[in-house]
């Protein structure tokens, strides 16, 4: 059945209307007001004391479960923190140091997108003001693991992590890619490309120098840097799947639309007559056979892994490969 | 025997139809948390001795490599090979994990290999020509990855075993680990101790032993 519009938006909002509303009829909507612990009008309070202990009672409820909130808020707190600490993952150069200058950085994110189509290995380079007093080996895994870096089970993410205040940075090798880019690689661009540049001030010139000469490492063996692209190369589209999301949806549809199309326009619907509702624009009546059809359900599903756009780690994991340097 | 039979499974139904719906429930319920737990911890022991034992294999190179520039440091490298053999000898399978004794005697040999090296990497820097040569450059960048990898490794299976062992203690998995889980022990962790051991050993000091 439909009730008459709510009382409530019509006493809440000011004091005055509810001074005035105080005695009668609408004690009771009055008292919801009260326990929601907003209003305590001072009328009322010589009047009924029998209501105001109810609405006490509510009010004592309501401050009870607020900081009972607020306590549970003080203690996840702490947990949100340390998650914070970590920089977002926004795409393949994070220069939250701010110290690529903008010409670099197009140039880097092209060149580590071209790298990855053809390899499928993601190249990351990450900068940061400071590390908060963390030594740089365990928060760039921290990182490398949080952001996923290099494909499910082929582990094949680099890691170019530069903290500006600390003047360390490190390149953090995934397990996959541990075999290519050995530590002694790393450490040799490190101390060759990047202290010298760093040194220099010339931060752009460094990272992009040891880019470079990453991806010059891991193109070092063709052959193998093919066929590591081919085995994680995703099929635009895989009509196998696609197969399976249609069959699976026909089927979704099937059991579980018309028990949707029998319930919930009833619940959200806008009632027309005995037994026929308006919902989403189309008329349903459930009573009868032959509901008016419902498309509710079209498009959306089965969206492919790897779209466009955004940027994300592909799932991989590092187990601390790749070496650190400072400047 | 239908006749009576039919009864039975009648008077037994819904004690059928309960197991038939409860026994799939079993893994819902956590039957399946401790053995995971129990494998994942195992499978981070496995990389931390991977770990350790890539470290041991670096050794005998680093040791020729040095001994090439300063062969008279012999205490000092017969200290590593002597501490590598002790800590190869001593191994923790996945068994004995439960056991803290052999957990702390690994421990304790590989800390051993661990200070005899940073002594070791110490008495190389009096020797410029040798932190020069490329070979012992390439080694160091290794021991370096691989103590890292040993960090991480250690972290790993640190995390694995508190996940396992608070399955083994607290409510919902403590049912399972009583009811049919009587034989699981929780695992030995690390302690901090070796940390904490090995910042006052690296010293230029000449005594063997680690």
């Amino acid at each position: 059945m439909h009730t008459p519009p709510s009382v409530l938006p019509d006493i809440s909002p000011s004091r005055g209307e509810i001074g005035g509303f105080a005695d009668g009829a609408f004690f009771a909507a009055l008292k919801i007001v009260e326990s929601r612990g907003d209003i305590q009008s001072p009328p009322l309070r010589g009047r009924c004391p029998a209501g105001q202990r109810g609405a006490r009672r509510g009010i004592n409820l309501t401050l009870l479960s607020v900081t009972l909130v607020l306590l549970c808020l003080a203690l996840f707190l702490p947990l949100t923190a340390l998650a914070a600490e970590l920089p977002v993952l926004t795409g393949r150069v994070v220069d939250n140091a701010g110290i690529i200058d903008a010409a670099t950085e197009a140039a880097l994110t092209r060149k580590l997108a071209d790298f990855e189509a053809k390899s499928s290995d993601q190249i990351v380079v990450a900068t940061v003001p400071s590390l908060d007093g963390e030594e740089i080996e365990p928060y760039a895994n921290r990182l490398f693991r949080a952001w996923n870096l290099g494909q499910a089970g082929e582990d094949n993410g680099v890691l170019l992590l530069v903290a500006k205040d600390d003047r360390k940075m490190r390149i953090e090798v995934g397990y996959g890619l541990e075999g290519t880019l050995t530590d002694l690689h790393t450490k040799l661009i490190i101390e060759n490309d990047m202290v010298p540049a760093f040194r220099a001030g010339d931060f752009s010139g460094g990272i992009a120098k040891a880019v470079d000469d990453m991806v010059m490492v891991l193109e070092g063996n063709p052959e193998e840097l093919e066929t590591r692209g081919e085995r994680n190369q995703q099929p635009p589209f895989n009509t196998d799947d696609l197969f399976f999301a249609i069959f699976i949806s026909i089927w979704a549809i099937i059991f579980f639309g018309s028990i949707a199309a029998s319930i919930l326009p009833p619940i959200f619907g806008r009632k027309l007559g005995p037994g026929r509702y308006r919902w989403l624009g189309m008329t349903f009546e459930p009573g009868r056979r032959s509901s008016g059809g419902w498309s509710g359900s079209s498009g959306g599903g089965w969206s492919s892994g790897s779209g466009g756009g955004g940027f994300s780690g592909g799932g991989g994991s590092s187990g601390g490969g790749g070496s650190s340097g400072s400047w | 025997m239908p006749a009576l039979s039919s009864p039975f499974v009648f008077r037994n139904l819904p004690a059928l139809l309960m197991m038939a719906i409860v026994l799939p429930l079993l893994a819902g319920c956590g039957y399946n948390t401790i053995p995971t737990a129990e494998e994942n911890a195992k499978a981070a022991w496995s990389q931390v001795l991977n770990q350790y034992q890539r470290r041991a294999d670096l050794i005998p190179n680093l040791v020729e490599t040095v001994k090439g520039y300063a062969a008279h440091e012999k205490e000092t490298l017969n200290a590593v090979v002597e501490a590598r053999a002790k800590a190869t000898q001593v191994t923790v399978t996945p068994e004995t994990l439960s056991d803290p004794e052999a957990v702390k005697r690994f421990q304790d040999s590989q800390a051993g290999l661990t200070s005899a090296l940073s002594r070791l990497l110490a008495v190389v820097e009096n020797y410029p020509d040798l932190k020069a040569n490329q070979n012992f450059l390439a080694l160091q960048a290794q021991l370096e990855g691989t103590e890292n990898r040993i960090a991480v490794a250690r972290r790993d299976y640190i995390q694995a075993v508190q996940a396992y062992n608070l399955t083994l203690r607290t409510f919902p998995s403590v049912i399972w680990a009583t009811l049919w889980f009587r034989d699981n022990q929780p695992f030995a962790n690390f302690t901090i101790e070796e940390d904490k051991m090995q910042t006052p050993k690296v010293d230029f000091g000449t005594q063997q032993g680690g």
